[in-house]
């Protein structure tokens, strides 16, 4: 255990070093989430008086809670986008020759890629807050999206860390970006589930974003929450893309 | 030996510019995908916006058809930037600069791959647009103008695109300003008409971008007919923008060739 822990820790602490050290890492990561959140709030705020539209807390709390689980999400992509590098550059194979414990290096790139969304996540909950987010839930609501924030953020981390280590090249960012992307948009985005037409509703009703987005909301407006259905879905996607990262390590051990 | 024509350099180069395009499923599919994607999303995600008073149509497939036109054309930026940025970091500008090639045939060669592009996205966005239900309101001819506006767009922005990458002569550059146009793309009309934007801040800004009045001057073509206002708007500020970026690109290569 002590050796998985310093493994980790070490990766963990090589991961963030790098992105705080790197602007063009640290910026990206930074300001798009703001920027979709002034866009979205900001631009699109008078889409709250279409008839129907009744989240009670309004319309910059409704989207601050879109940007903060798509921010966890894209922590954890950025994160497969390093570990894609490392294998490029080689340094990941030095790693698998040298760690006792590989489990422990997917370990320490997910560990970096929560603490990144928990970094990004007080940024946004700073500026929704400046920029007049209302918080009509509770300590334990908030602590609730946070929680869901955190299993989105794992999920993406070990979706992105299976491609890359299955792929083992930058260029398959898209195929580690693309899927979350579709995901995250093919649900209720800019309005409720109920107001969404055409075949984005459809795809809407079965997307596991879907009661992850609408937990959140009923988080910060201090609504009832389906908190089995959100969680259970969180839990499950971590556990399915746990599996598919560590069987994507097994097949960059045997690559060699 | 005497040079070959202007028209026949220009030729060489759109011949290799076109070849190394169309050999890239990289550089055809995502100016292709990503602006239909968005679009499908946002019109099925704000068809209810088409309820606000003041919506100037009940179907947000018209409103947000334009929006794909001027991703096109960042696309065309990217991809024409990162070509000639290349062929800086590869030596190949070097290599032509001893040949008796002419400023504008390099230039325009550059550019006629990346407008092919453009155009076949164009009409793959009106083809999709008009299967989704779109109408046009300026009719057959609008169709034109459509494609008419966004090809000069498209120009511009290429230009836009060739001017960074031999300013900077790096592809990892010109991917860089991506975002930042990404950004004013959002920041403009682009979701919702300006007079129903709430905020007063977004609202300026939005006023204050020239993004705004190219999406509106395609727009205008498709939902109210020829709205000589914003036509005038769309084409005088698409074709300043070409003029500039074509006279800036062309400022840059000659630097880029003195240095070589």
């Amino acid at each position: 255990m002590r050796r998985f822990a310093d493994v980790a820790g070490a990766i963990a602490w090589r991961t963030l070093k790098k992105y705080a050290t790197t602007p063009s890492l640290l910026l990206p990561s930074l300001v798009f989430p703001l920027f979709f959140f002034v866009a979205f709030a900001g631009g699109l705020s008078s889409v709250s008086r279409v008839p129907g539209f009744d989240f009670p807390s309004g319309y910059t709390s409704f989207q601050f809670v879109f940007v903060f689980l798509q921010s966890s999400a894209f922590g954890g992509v950025f994160t497969g986008f390093g570990i894609a590098a490392d294998f490029e550059n080689g340094f990941s194979r030095r790693l698998l020759l040298s760690a006792p414990n590989r489990l422990a290096i997917l370990g320490g790139y997910v560990l970096a890629a929560l603490i990144r969304a928990v970094i990004t996540g007080v940024v946004l909950f700073v500026v929704g807050l400046i920029g007049g987010m209302r918080i009509d839930g509770g300590v334990l609501d908030v602590l609730g999206l946070i929680a869901l924030a955190c299993g989105v953020s794992l999920a993406a981390a070990l979706f992105a860390a299976g491609v890359a280590m299955r792929l083992r090249t930058i260029q398959a960012g898209p195929a580690m970006q693309m899927p979350v992307f579709l995901l995250l948009f093919i649900a209720p985005v800019y309005v409720p589930l109920d107001l969404l037409t055409g075949w984005v509703k459809t795809v809407a009703r079965v997307n596991p974003v879907t009661p992850l987005l609408g937990a959140g909301r009923d988080f910060i407006s201090g609504g009832t929450a389906d908190l089995a259905l959100a969680f259970g879905v969180a839990i499950g996607l971590v556990v399915v893309f746990a599996l598919w990262a560590v069987r994507g390590l097994r097949s960059a051990e045997a690559a060699g | 030996m005497n040079a070959a024509p202007l028209r026949v350099q220009i030729g060489e180069l759109a011949r290799r510019s076109i070849t190394q395009t169309l050999r890239q499923p990289a550089l055809i599919v995502p100016p292709i995908f990503f602006p239909l994607m968005l679009v499908a999303v946002n019109a099925s995600g704000l068809q209810a916006a088409t309820n606000i008073p003041g919506f100037p149509t009940d179907n947000y497939v018209d409103f947000a058809i334009a929006v794909a036109f001027i991703q096109g054309a960042l696309f065309a930026m990217i991809n024409a930037g990162s070509a000639l940025a290349r062929d800086v970091e590869t030596g190949f500008l070097r290599r032509l600069a001893m040949t008796p090639m002419q400023r504008p045939a390099l230039l325009l060669g550059h550019l006629t791959g990346v407008l092919l592009v453009a155009l076949g996205s164009s009409l793959i966005y009106v083809l999709v647009g008009w299967i989704a239900g779109m109408h046009m309101a300026a009719g057959a001819g609008g169709v034109l103008g459509v494609l008419v506006l966004a090809m000069l767009i498209a120009l511009g922005f290429a230009a836009l695109g060739a001017l960074i990458g031999l300013r900077t002569g790096s592809g990892e550059a010109v991917q860089g300003v991506f975002p930042l146009f990404f950004v004013l793309l959002f920041l403009s009309s682009s979701s919702l008409p300006r007079p129903l934007i709430e905020h007063d801040w977004f609202r300026t800004i939005a006023t204050y971008n020239p993004i705004s009045y190219l999406i509106e001057g395609i727009r205008a073509l498709i939902i109210e007919g020829w709205d000589g206002e914003a036509l005038a708007l769309a084409f005088g500020i698409a074709i300043a923008i070409a003029v500039l970026a074509l006279a800036g690109a062309s400022q840059a290569l000659r630097t880029r060739l003195v240095r070589t």
